[in-house]
């Protein structure tokens, strides 16, 4: 028997915090990169700017909503909702803490690979609908990188759910009790990580957007709020990205003292902010070198990684018989 | 300082370079050589006739020994309007070839007078890729044919342009052509004149398979990673580089124009402008050729003072590459750190002249004043505090393994191709030969310091990047030795073609005042000749090759820039490459397209 009532509020819970804390991040990023970058950021708006993001927001909304003659209308102002829709809809089966996730599903890390590649789409067609050179090569790159990163990431995760026992993300977070997965699936946790930059588009992998070459690669021809809603998408990709590495290789909620909230809130912020300071600091691969790593040397690894993994866990299944 | 009373030089005294020795004795003193012409910079200068250039050319690139296999500059001179030719053989146009030898560290100027109703000569592009650009600019600038050029067209100004602005009888402002108007259908003209058409430039639209087009895109001339006003017209299949047309002169400003307008000193702040981001290092070779035209000696002083401030505007030039090419490969914050370093720069050169990126700094004869009182101490603190800020970037960029994986290998070519296209500065030496003005023909006093020639061998985007970096190093060198050993005397010489007496000395005697008066309102005049200097600055080889026709404005000023001709490169180093590596390339470079246009 599904509890409707605490079902929505959890809904509104989550929509309202990921969203909000998407507008904030985008404030954090660029303060972050202004400490590190030796300038102040913005610092005008509210206090120490914070209110940056609603000035961006008034902006966006208030602006031309400008549509290329040369494009695909109907694709073209469909894109900008697929990419924010299946970001949010990953937040529907990320457990919290105990009891505080919106679906509790039994195929939960499916449903989000599922989403994360329906986000790929909105790269690849809107680029196509934009009907723009540049947009144009900015989707073909995505649709390459999409060729490399999608394979390994589902394998760099099974390793996870071969220790856990099960597809569900509340399960895997309660098998982490005593070990993270961190440390027996240390090379998944890689794999995954540069899958979820790949899959994000975040430096060293933002070859679709590569604003050197590209100048902003398959958005470039949105403006005013939908251009909005792909620069949403990408914190939002980019706190779910963070959030998925806490559960299935930080633990998720565990951790001594604080409440279970509190420790997943830090432990993703932490992995939000080394997703920053990434950015901060190196430069981005070409895309074909992407595509020989992820084939030649991430491909391989997960595979071992899962080999490996399975081997032992047959093995303790059949010393507990 | 008397002039010259005769451009040509007695051929009997033996004096004679070598070279033109060598010339006659393979082609023949009979009708070969038209004149040998004694110029200020000691440069044999030789004339002959058209129907002799290919030939002339050639012997020169391949067959002598030790050949000339650099073709540094081509340009023209109109002649029309000249009045101490001194029994040269000019005719209304001169075409002038300057070529340079590494085996001899020498230079030769071969010029060729056209006369006749026909304004043509043959095109040398087969035998040096680099002239293409060159007789373009030619035919764009005066109206001068190449037989067999492939793409003979205009290359600064727009196609639909009318008349041919460095002859003598085409206007040089605005005011001179009547009212600016821009109508619609004026507009639509020079929109359509801006498509790029394929076929015009030999290129495809269609792959041998049936099913699949080429794409071209135009990068540029509004793009981020084109560092300014260019336009690449980029052939790709896939994302792979076919071919690129660049088309240049977005940013052209007429300099070598405006130079002979302006007086010998007023031109000095414009060209602060040829490369606006190494000021003075622009500065230097206009005023050394100015000073070898007019025999001016330059106090010690004054030469320490201008080698230091051009260390200072090579570091500053080289920042901004460092940053910027960093940006091109991805990196976003190493571009604040180094604009940060370079702002400390400008301080200490807007402390000493005042002015940051176009201190019109260099006068002829020295600089415009001396160092101000403390300028030691804001140098110690600079050059104590930057060596840490260099080992940062050097981890952060230059040992990053994915800016490794994206540069190594990128964009080479070898040191063959890079002399056969004019390279100069670092994009030569990462090709492995240490070839430094500074070094191996020292001006300014470069000859007494201790510094070194930074090289590599692959001459990739990586090994150009190595050279850069290294410099720094040597220029911060330098400077420490100019601190340590800042002579004393005078920053500027008392020679009457110089700088204007000093103002103090004009309260004294009607003499001076008068001087004083005429050299500040009229400027002063200088004897005829000619006089080049070339000398090393950021990003290569520059040069300004001044003709004095004993007036206060120079009759031709020919500014030979490194951009031109690395920029012209370009398609030869991207071709086969990925789109990304484009901006690997380009960033590699080293270029500004005010450097480029000029």
């Amino acid at each position: 028997m599904i509890d409707w009532s605490h079902t929505a509020l959890t809904i509104v819970v989550i929509l309202g915090g990921a969203l909000t804390l998407a507008g904030l991040l985008i404030w954090v990023e660029r303060r972050l990169l202004g400490i590190w970058q030796e300038r102040y950021g913005p610092n005008r708006v509210g206090p120490g700017g914070l209110l940056q993001a609603l000035a961006d927001m008034i902006k966006m909304f208030t602006k031309e909503d400008w549509i290329p003659p040369f494009a695909d209308k109907a694709v073209f102002v469909l894109t900008p909702a697929i990419v924010v829709i299946t970001a949010l809809m990953s937040f529907a089966v990320v457990p919290i803490a105990p009891g505080f996730v919106v679906a509790d599903l039994n195929m939960g890390i499916l449903f989000f690979l599922a989403m994360s590649s329906l986000a790929a789409y909105s790269v690849i067609i809107g680029g196509w609908a934009s009907n723009s050179k540049f947009a144009f090569l900015g989707s073909l790159r995505a649709i390459a990188q999409l060729l490399s990163y999608e394979v390994f990431m589902g394998l760099s995760l099974m390793g996870a759910v071969l220790l856990a026992g099960s597809f569900n993300l509340s399960d895997i977070v309660e098998a982490q009790r005593h070990l993270w997965f961190v440390v027996p699936q240390f090379l998944g946790f890689l794999g995954f990580f540069m899958a979820g930059l790949a899959e994000a588009h975040r430096t060293p992998f933002d070859m679709p957007e590569a604003e050197a070459e590209l100048v902003a690669g398959y958005h470039a021809e949105y403006s005013g709020m939908k251009f909005g809603m792909f620069f949403v998408g990408e914190y939002l990709s980019v706190i779910v990205l963070s959030a998925m590495i806490v559960i299935l290789f930080f633990g998720g909620w565990h951790g001594p003292w604080l409440p279970p909230v509190v420790w997943f809130f830090l432990k993703t912020s932490g992995f939000i902010v080394l997703i920053f300071l990434i950015r901060a600091t190196w430069p981005r691969v070409r895309f074909d070198q992407l595509l020989s790593f992820g084939w030649k040397v991430v491909m391989p690894l997960a595979l071992i990684n899962l080999l490996v993994t399975g081997g032992i866990v047959l093995a303790r299944m059949g010393e507990g018989r | 300082m008397t002039p010259r009373s005769s451009a040509m030089k007695d051929t009997s005294t033996g004096e004679r370079a070598g070279v033109v020795a060598e010339l006659e004795g393979r082609f023949g003193s009979e009708g070969f050589l038209t004149a040998a012409q004694y110029t200020k910079d000691e440069i044999p200068t030789i004339w002959i006739e058209k129907n002799r250039l290919r030939e002339t050319l050639r012997y020169l690139q391949s067959e002598i020994p030790h050949p000339f296999p650099m073709l540094f500059d081509l340009s023209a001179t109109d002649e029309r309007l000249r009045r101490h030719h001194e029994g040269l053989p000019i005719g209304v146009f001169t075409v002038f070839y300057h070529l340079f030898s590494f085996d001899r560290n020498q230079s030769i100027r071969i010029k060729v007078p056209l006369k006749g109703e026909v304004l043509s000569l043959p095109s040398i592009v087969d035998l040096w890729p680099n002239a293409d650009w060159y007789e373009r600019e030619i035919y764009d600038m005066f109206g001068i044919g190449f037989d067999g050029h492939p793409f003979l067209r205009r290359l600064l100004m727009p196609p639909w342009w009318e008349g041919h602005p460095l002859r003598k009888d085409h206007p040089a402002r605005g005011t001179e052509i009547g009212r600016f108007q821009f109508p619609p259908e004026k507009l639509v003209m020079t929109q359509e004149a801006l498509q790029f058409k394929p076929e015009e430039w030999g290129l495809s639209r269609t792959h041998h398979d049936p099913d699949f087009d080429y794409m071209f895109i135009n990068l540029g001339p509004a793009h981020t990673g084109t560092h300014g006003v260019l336009r690449l017209v980029t052939q790709l299949a896939g994302e792979e580089i076919i071919n690129i047309v660049p088309d240049i002169g977005f940013h052209h400003r007429a300099q070598e124009k405006i130079a002979e307008r302006q007086t010998w000193h007023t031109f000095i702040p414009y060209t602060d402008r040829v490369d606006y981001l190494q000021g003075v290092l622009n500065e230097m070779p206009y005023c050394l050729s100015v000073e070898r035209l007019a025999g001016i000696d330059v106090p010690t002083r004054a030469q320490t003072i201008r080698v230091m401030m051009s260390e200072f505007y090579r570091l500053a030039s080289h920042l901004v590459w460092y940053g910027t090419f960093a940006q091109d490969i991805g990196a976003l914050s190493p571009v604040f750190y180094m604009f940060n370093d370079r702002e400390r720069i400008h301080a200490i050169t807007e402390a000493i002249c005042g002015g940051r990126m176009h201190p019109n700094w260099f006068r002829i004869g020295g600089v415009a004043q001396d160092l101000p009182i403390g300028w030691d101490k804001l140098i110690h603190q600079f050059v104590d505090w930057f060596p840490s800020r260099l080992d940062q970037y050097e981890r952060l960029v230059m040992d990053n393994p994915i800016f490794k994986e994206r540069t190594v290998g990128i964009g080479a070519f070898s040191l063959e191709d890079a002399i056969a296209w004019g390279a100069t500065g670092p994009m030569l030496r990462a090709c492995g030969l240490p070839w430094d003005l500074r070094k191996v023909r020292p001006y300014s006093g470069y000859d007494q310091f201790d510094f070194e020639v930074p090289v590599a061998s692959n001459g990739d985007c990586y090994d150009r990047a190595v050279v850069h970096v290294l410099e720094m190093r040597q220029s911060l060198r330098i400077i420490r030795q100019c601190l340590d050993s800042m002579p004393a005397g005078s920053y500027k010489s008392l020679d009457p073609l110089a700088t204007p007496p000093l103002k103090e000395r004009t309260m004294h005697d009607i003499e001076t005042l008068i001087h004083h008066f005429v050299g500040v309102s009229w400027g002063p005049v200088l004897p005829p000749g000619e006089a080049e200097v070339p000398t090393e600055s950021s990003k290569g080889q520059t040069s300004y090759y001044l003709t004095s026709d004993g007036a206060q404005v120079s009759y031709r000023t020919r500014i030979r820039t490194p951009s031109f001709a690395h920029i012209q490169m370009v398609p030869f180093m991207a071709r086969g490459e990925l789109l990304s590596d484009l901006l690997a390339v380009l960033g590699s470079v080293d270029y500004v397209l005010s450097d480029v246009d000029r």
